[in-house]
């Protein structure tokens, strides 16, 4: 809806008036199909409103129908990027109620699933969000060039680059061999090199600082009444990152930091990000040192007519958009009675306006960029 | 030393070398000429499901308990079972279809077949002109033989023939112990119409 | 022109005078017509598959042999796409639009040089006339958003048009440092006062301080002119809409990519004539032989530049609408009108040495005087602690 032109009255002050654009849902800079309602002041941004719900899919819904096994090739779906973050959270949150253990070699296998996901997952995202800058797409292929590396990894051990449905109940679908073992170790390895060639071409870039800098930025106590988690959080000062709180699978014996910014702007969201990605290969160092031998999946687990005794859990991970969660309450048969899922994405996105208030338009795509969505995992 | 503009020149850097190199050292460039030249899937690679048969394909693994059909989360499997004029059911399925525009490639009906029957293709050019009816894969599209199955997916067709090998041991082994014990209760036993 | 016409009257001398006039007439025309367009096509094929090896890829090479044919299918493909017009679109001045972008664009090559004498024709204000006539293309990107009868053409051509002319300022004043330098207008006499020295090379007004700062200050005015990378917010206004060639399809479209290329090359060979001695090098004379070889290092010269403004494109994201403007008028302005001061060191002080070390020096404060003034706000270092 496009508002009149402005009037020129006679003898008097010029007249404008606020004018409405939907950015969206068909953009080539809204990372899926997503859709912005802004009320512009000229090129000032006055007030936002996220619309959401063009790629509903009705997940929550559909697991109530299906087993608690044939819900999981489902939780790939959910934030396509990194699926094994999701497979993991829903077997966690199965495996509390039904107090499963898992073994330890499913353990460190289930980090380095995990982590390496972490590290595609970052890399695409500054990549998307530099070509949102405007730098035509070389950031993000040499961010690509690293994922192939990663997605031809999780081909050989899983079958599928992104929707692996490798996670059981009680451990993993898949033994990691030594050719395999190899492999990751070859990715670790690499990858260093890739994150300093990155860092020279943009961190200290110019252009970048000026765009990024004091654009967008989240105070902390927004961040914590917003329920915000993940990157976004931490970037703004809020020193939560469940892999140190919780301590599930065994993050609470492998050494690494958690990196805080302090001002909460797009630069800092970048960054920590970078610095995360350094950390998860510090992480992966260690585990791909000291996994040890094993079963890779509880014997006691049945592959069909698996009942889970009654009652309600939640199980959460530190996915990397965020917390992700999975709420799920059992009346002790085969399918689940409710599936609820914490999206991170969502969550996050609920402080968008106040984050973008005041800005220019282009700041807007920028500052949606750092939040890092996926639009698999806000409409489910 | 820090030089205004100094992130920028090293930018330019990064791209020269990025540039140069990419003459030079072929391993920079990572995409191939398809369709000439395709790049080899590793074993594991799943697309699509296929059924095996050991011998021809009239006598599939196979024996339609429709177990996978239960067990597939989006429901893309259609069995019927295979009858004869009595109405007794023959153990083979007498039609069995995916429709691969609805499979998501869960491999969720190869881990819980109890025959081993169902494994997974990885042949990913599948692309149909038809809108409607292309992408269903009826049973003589989805027989493929133990020997294609050994020749892409060696290491888990020789898991899976040393398994059946095995249980079909043990099942004989099983069969010649009660043959056995038939025999030796016959032998205790004195014939019939011989004591008296 | 007038060098072809001696040539032409002293080789046919029979032929009347007036055919001769109108061959010499056309054949710089036709040069023009020829070369510059096929340039630009070349320049398409070369910009994508540049971009890929920056990129780790190949760039387009499935039509002929290493993609040779790929501005071919591309113009086949334009040519046949539909001209749709908006039913309230202004439609004479929508029609007018692209061809008015391209018009400016090939006027400019009229007073470049690329050989000794061949210059289509030899004004005595030749640098004015190129700079003047160049700015002409944004009407035609004013009339284009203007006809579209579109809000968001509107602004995108407004922006445009702000960008265009805010950065004309430092590119004329770092221009007429060259004027102070040489001493006239005239293009042909800008370039042979580049040459001499060693290798026809050292003479270059590029090697000389005032010359470096105008250098870069003209490819910057270069490509904001031409609305290319880290400048192209125009043409990247598909972060809101299309900006001014939403409304244009078809082969209008292409003529506004031409006209913005054919503009681009056009500040690329004005910026080589001033700068970066034209067509001088070693083996550059006249006569026959030294035509060619001048010819072979101006168009060499030119690629190189182009090649730099692909470079730039593949490298640098892009600047906000307000972060441009306040480059262009904070930074670059003022270091144009230092750079002037500096060539009038240059020009009085009479011992060499003292001459480059007193310019030097005054540039290189005022360098750095002005990024610290202007940069102060963006460039801050961050602490971030683990936990």
């Amino acid at each position: 809806m496009i508002a009149a032109p402005s009037t020129i009255p006679a003898g008097g002050a010029i007249t404008t008036q606020l004018l409405e654009v939907s950015i969206g849902p068909q953009h080539p800079s809204t990372h899926g199909v997503f859709r912005m309602d802004v009320v512009l002041d000229g090129e000032v941004v006055r007030a936002l409103k996220p619309v959401v719900g063009y790629l509903h899919r009705n997940h929550e819904q559909l697991a109530e129908k299906m087993s608690w096994l044939g819900s999981m090739p489902y939780t790939d779906r959910l934030d396509y990027f990194n699926s094994m973050s999701n497979n993991w959270a829903y077997a966690l949150a199965v495996e509390k109620l039904a107090g499963i253990k898992v073994p330890e070699r499913a353990e460190y296998i289930r980090v380095i699933m995990a982590e390496l996901s972490r590290l595609q997952n970052h890399a695409s995202a500054i990549g998307f969000l530099l070509q949102d800058c405007g730098a035509w797409g070389t950031p993000l292929l040499y961010a690509f060039k690293e994922r192939e590396k990663i997605l031809d990894f999780f081909e050989t051990v899983s079958g599928s680059r992104m929707m692996c449905n490798y996670f059981r109940f009680g451990g993993v679908r898949v033994d990691l061999n030594d050719e395999m073992l190899a492999m990751a170790r070859k990715i670790v390895a690499e990858f260093p090199k890739f994150l300093d060639e990155f860092e020279k071409l943009m961190t200290t870039n110019e252009v970048v600082l000026a765009r990024c800098q004091r654009v967008g930025i989240l105070p902390k106590e927004l961040a914590i009444a917003g329920s915000i988690s993940g990157p976004v959080a931490r970037a703004s000062g809020v020193e939560y990152d469940i892999r140190k709180v919780d301590k599930y699978g065994v993050y609470g014996q492998l050494e690494f930091g958690v990196p805080v910014g302090a001002v909460g702007d797009v630069y800092d969201r970048y960054y920590i990000r970078v610095l995360e990605m350094r950390e998860s290969v510090k992480i992966l160092q260690q585990v791909l040192r000291d996994i040890p031998a094993g079963p890779m999946q509880a014997v006691e687990v049945k592959l069909r007519g698996f009942k889970i005794p009654v009652g309600d859990g939640y199980g959460r991970v530190e996915g990397p958009k965020g917390e992700l969660g999975f709420y799920l309450v059992s009346e002790g048969g085969p399918k689940p009675y409710r599936y609820h899922i914490r999206p991170p994405s969502f969550i996050n996105l609920t402080v968008l306006e106040d984050m973008c208030v005041g800005h220019k338009v282009a700041d807007a795509i920028i500052i949606l960029g750092s939040i890092d969505i996926v639009l698999g995992e806000v409409d489910r | 030393m820090n030089y205004p503009g100094k992130g920028l020149v090293e930018g330019l850097a990064v791209t020269a070398r990025n540039f140069v190199g990419s003459y030079f050292y072929k391993d920079r460039l990572t995409t191939v000429q398809y369709p000439e030249e395709r790049i080899q899937t590793p074993e594991n690679s799943r697309t699509f499901p296929f059924l095996v048969f050991d011998e021809s394909p009239d006598k599939p693994r196979c024996t339609a308990c429709k177990i996978c059909e239960v067990e597939c989360p989006p429901k893309c499997i259609y069995i019927v079972m295979d009858r004869d004029d009595k109405g007794k059911p023959l153990q083979r399925p007498k039609a069995f279809d995916i429709d691969i525009s609805v499979c998501m490639q869960c491999q969720i009906c190869v881990e819980v077949c109890p025959f081993e029957s169902i494994k997974m293709d990885n042949d990913y050019e599948k692309s149909k002109y038809g809108r409607f009816n292309d992408l269903v894969q009826r049973l003589p599209d989805l027989l493929k033989s133990n020997d294609y199955y050994r020749q892409i997916k060696p290491v888990e067709a020789a898991e899976v023939d040393a398994k059946l090998k095995a249980e079909a041991e043990a099942k004989a082994a099983k069969k010649a112990a009660a043959v056995a014990a038939a025999a030796a209760k016959a032998a205790a036993t004195p014939p019939a119409g011989s004591a008296t | 022109m007038e060098t072809i016409y001696q040539l032409l009257h002293v080789t046919f001398a029979n032929v009347p005078a007036w055919t001769v006039q109108v061959a010499a007439f056309l054949i710089p025309i036709a040069f023009i017509f020829g070369v510059y367009p096929a340039i630009f096509a070349l320049t398409t094929l070369v910009e994508r598959k540049a971009l890929g090896r920056i990129q780790n890829r190949y760039g387009p090479n499935r039509v002929g042999i290493f993609g040779i044919l790929q501005p071919l299918a591309d113009g086949l493909k334009i040519l046949l796409k539909e001209d749709i017009v908006p039913r309230v679109a202004d439609k004479f001045t929508h029609f007018l639009a692209p061809v008015l972008i391209v018009v400016p664009g090939l006027l400019v090559y009229l007073v470049v040089p690329v050989a000794p004498g061949m210059v289509a024709v030899d004004l005595k204000i030749g640098v004015l006339f190129a700079l003047a006539v160049g700015t002409m293309s944004v009407i035609a990107l004013f009339m284009a958003g203007w006809a579209s009868r579109n809000k968001f053409s509107l602004l995108g051509a407004v922006r445009a048009v702000a960008q265009v002319v805010s950065y004309e300022v430092p590119t004329v004043m770092a221009g007429v440092a060259v004027i102070m330098a040489a001493g006239t207008l005239s293009t042909l006499t800008i370039v042979e006062r580049q040459g001499g020295g060693i290798l026809n090379i050292s003479n270059w007004y590029v090697f000389r301080p005032w010359g470096l700062v105008g250098f870069v200050l003209f490819v910057i005015g270069g490509l904001a002119e031409s609305a290319r990378c880290p400048f192209d917010l125009p043409e990247a206004e598909s972060e809101l809409i299309g900006g001014y060639h939403t409304e244009y399809s078809g082969f209008k479209f292409a003529l506004f990519q031409m006209g913005e290329y054919l503009a681009g090359m056009a500040m690329a060979g004005v910026t080589v004539t001033l700068f970066l001695g034209g067509y001088m090098g070693p083996g550059s004379g006249p006569g026959l032989v030294g035509s060619l070889i001048a010819m072979l290092w101006f168009f060499s010269k030119l690629a190189g530049m182009i090649m730099l403004n692909i470079w730039i494109r593949g490298t640098w994201p892009r600047l906000r609408v307000d972060q441009l403007m306040g480059f262009a008028w904070k930074v670059l302005l003022p270091l144009a009108l230092v750079n002037i001061v500096a060539v009038g060191f240059w020009h009085f002080l009479t011992p060499r040495p003292l001459a480059w070390v007193v310019t030097t020096g005054w540039l290189v404060i005022w360098f750095l005087v002005l990024t610290k003034c202007n940069a102060s706000a963006i460039l801050e270092k961050r602490e971030y602690r683990y936990v």
